[in-house]
C-alpha cells in the first residue's frame, strides 16, 4: 500500500501500465473487526464487461464502492487508467467524475428534472455553460431513450425510466469506466428490459462496464467475464461458459446452480 | 354590556391611541423583520457549518443552541439588557431585543434545517459525490434544497412564535406595540388600548401565516 502511493506521489501520471484500465491488488476492507473484502485482485481491460456474482453479503458491491471511494479501502492498491486511486494527494473528484456510478436505489436528485439531473456535474463540475451542459444532456437522454421525459422530475417517471435516467447521469459525463451497482434489483421485472437495453446499447459503444447484479441471463449473453466472489475473495473467475457452463469450484457450482432456476 | 365596551371598545380612547399603536405596529414590524432575517440565515449558517465542520464544532454548537433552546428569552433579554452595563457594554434596548430573539430562532432553525441535512438519504449525497461534486457543491445544490423542503414547516412555525416574542421587548422599554398599548392603559385606566393592540397583532399575523402556508405548499415538490 505504501509502496504503490509513493510511487504514485512521485510520478507523473504520464507512466500508465499498458493493459489494464483498472487494476486492483491485494484489496482489503474491514468494518471494524468484520473483515468484508480478504485481499482481492482483479484487473479489467478497455472495452470490458465483467459481471461481479455471488451470495448477498459476498462483498461485490463494498468492492465496487472501494473503486471511486465512497467506501475508503483498508489496504491493498487501485491503478486506474495510470492512476493510483488510494493515494492521499490524488483529485478524487476529477477521479469520480472519470468512473460513473449506478445505484440500486437510482439516486436521482428529486428536487430537479430528469435534464436537471444530468446537467448537474456538467455545470458544476466540468464547469460546461448551461446551454452546452443542456446540448450534453440531452444526447445523454436521447441515448436511453428518454429525449422526451427531459422536463419531467424523477417522481413522475417509472423505476425503469429513472434508472435509465441515472444512466445518462453517469455517461454525460464521458467517464472512461462505468459501475453498476444492482442496477435492476429495485425494479418491476417488466422494466428491467428497458435499463438492461441501454446497458447493452452502453456496451456496443465500447464502454468498459463492471456489474454488480443477479441478472444470470444477461450475465451469460453480454459479459465478457464473470467473477464469482464469495465470503470475501474471488473463488472463480473466467468467460460466461466456463462459470455457468462447467463451473471448476464447488462453491461456483453450488451458487450457479441455485440461481439458475 | 355597557360597563364592557367602555373598557374594552372605548371609542373615544380609540380615536387617540390609534397613533401610538400604529407607531408600535411599525416598530414590531421592524424588529420582527430584522429578527427573521438574520436569526434564519444565521441557524442555516450553523447547520451548514456543522454538515462540513464535524465534531470539534458540534460540542460548542450544542452548547448554545441548548442554552438557548432551553433559557426563556425573558430571562436572556433581561439577563443582556440590565446586565452587560455591569461589564462595561452598553445596548440600547431595541438592540438587545434584535440580538437575543435572533440568537433564540438562530438557536432553533439551525436544529430543524439539521434534522432536515440529516433527513435526506444517504444515496442522494454519494450519487452527487460519484459525479465528481465536491462536498460543498453536494450540500449546496442536492442536499440543502431537500433538506429545506422538509424544513420549511417547522420553520415557518419557529418564525411565527419567535416574532410573537417581539413582545418581550416592553420589560426593556422597546417602544414596541404591546408597549405603547399597557402605556395607554395606564394613562387611561381603560383596558382598549390592550384590545386594540391584540387586533395590530391579528393584522400583522394572518398574512403572515397565509404567507407561511403559501410557502409550503410552493415548496412540496411532486413525490410519487
Amino acid at each position: 500500500m505504501s509502496e504503490a502511493s509513493e510511487l504514485s506521489a512521485g510520478g507523473t501520471g504520464t507512466m500508465r501500465p499498458p493493459h489494464p484500465l483498472l487494476d486492483i491488488r491485494g484489496l482489503h476492507k474491514s468494518f471494524g473487526t468484520i473483515e468484508v473484502l480478504k485481499g482481492i485482485d482483479l484487473a479489467v481491460s478497455p472495452g470490458e464487461l465483467v459481471f461481479l456474482i455471488g451470495p448477498s453479503g459476498s462483498g461485490k458491491s463494498t468492492l465496487l464502492r472501494c473503486y471511486n471511494r465512497l467506501e475508503e479501502a483498508s489496504g491493498g492498491s487501485i491503478w486506474f487508467d495510470g492512476q493510483e486511486v488510494l493515494a492521499d494527494r490524488i483529485d478524487i473528484n476529477a477521479l469520480r467524475r472519470r468512473m460513473g456510478m449506478v445505484f440500486q436505489s437510482f439516486n436521482l436528485y428529486p428536487h430537479m428534472t430528469a435534464l436537471g439531473n444530468v446537467t448537474l456535474a456538467l455545470r458544476k463540475v466540468l464547469k460546461k455553460p448551461r446551454a452546452e451542459a443542456e446540448r450534453i444532456g440531452m444526447a445523454a437522454l436521447e441515448g436511453v431513450g428518454l429525449a422526451h421525459k427531459a422536463a419531467s422530475y424523477p417522481g413522475e417517471l417509472s423505476g425503469g425510466q429513472q434508472q435509465r435516467v441515472a444512466i445518462a447521469r453517469a455517461s454525460a459525463l464521458e467517464p472512461g469506466l462505468m459501475l453498476f451497482d444492482e442496477p435492476t434489483s429495485a425494479l418491476d421485472p417488466e422494466l428491467v428490459g428497458s435499463v438492461l437495453q441501454a446497458m447493452r446499447d452502453m456496451r456496443a459503444a465500447g464502454m468498459t462496464m463492471l456489474v454488480v447484479s443477479h441478472e444470470m441471463r444477461f450475465a451469460r449473453e453480454a459479459a465478457d467475464r464473470v467473477v464469482f466472489m464469495d465470503g470475501g475473495v474471488i473463488v472463480e473467475q473466467g468467460p460466461p461458459e466456463q462459470i455457468f457452463g462447467s463451473p471448476r469450484h464447488e462453491r461456483t457450482r453450488a451458487f450457479v446452480s441455485e440461481v439458475a432456476r | 354590556m355597557d360597563r364592557f365596551l367602555d373598557s374594552f371598545l372605548n371609542a373615544k380612547l380609540i380615536a387617540t391611541t390609534w397613533p401610538a399603536i400604529l407607531s408600535g405596529l411599525v416598530v414590531t414590524i421592524e424588529i420582527a423583520a430584522l429578527v427573521v432575517v438574520t436569526g434564519l440565515l444565521l441557524g442555516l449558517a450553523l447547520a451548514m457549518v456543522r454538515w462540513r465542520a464535524g465534531r470539534w464544532f458540534a460540542w460548542p454548537l450544542m452548547l448554545f443552541v441548548d442554552l438557548f433552546r432551553a433559557v426563556p428569552p425573558l430571562v436572556l433579554v433581561l439577563l443582556i439588557f440590565f446586565g452587560l452595563p455591569n461589564v462595561g457594554i452598553e445596548l440600547p434596548s431595541f438592540a438587545v431585543l434584535w440580538l437575543v430573539l435572533s440568537l433564540v430562532l438562530a438557536a432553533f432553525a439551525e436544529e430543524i434545517v439539521w434534522a432536515g441535512l440529516i433527513a435526506v438519504k444517504r444515496g442522494q449525497h454519494e450519487a452527487a459525490r460519484s459525479t465528481g461534486l465536491t462536498e460543498t457543491q453536494t450540500l449546496l445544490y442536492v442536499v440543502l434544497p431537500q433538506a429545506l423542503r422538509l424544513a420549511v414547516a417547522p420553520l415557518t412555525n419557529r418564525t411565527i412564535a419567535i416574532t410573537k416574542n417581539t413582545a418581550l421587548g416592553t420589560v426593556i422599554g422597546v417602544p414596541e406595540i404591546i408597549n405603547q398599548a399597557t402605556t395607554a392603559v395606564s394613562f387611561s385606566g381603560n383596558a382598549t388600548p390592550l384590545l386594540m393592540g391584540a387586533f395590530a397583532y391579528l393584522l400583522l399575523f394572518i398574512p403572515i401565516i397565509g404567507l407561511g402556508r403559501l410557502i409550503e405548499s410552493r415548496f412540496a415538490w411532486r413525490r410519487q
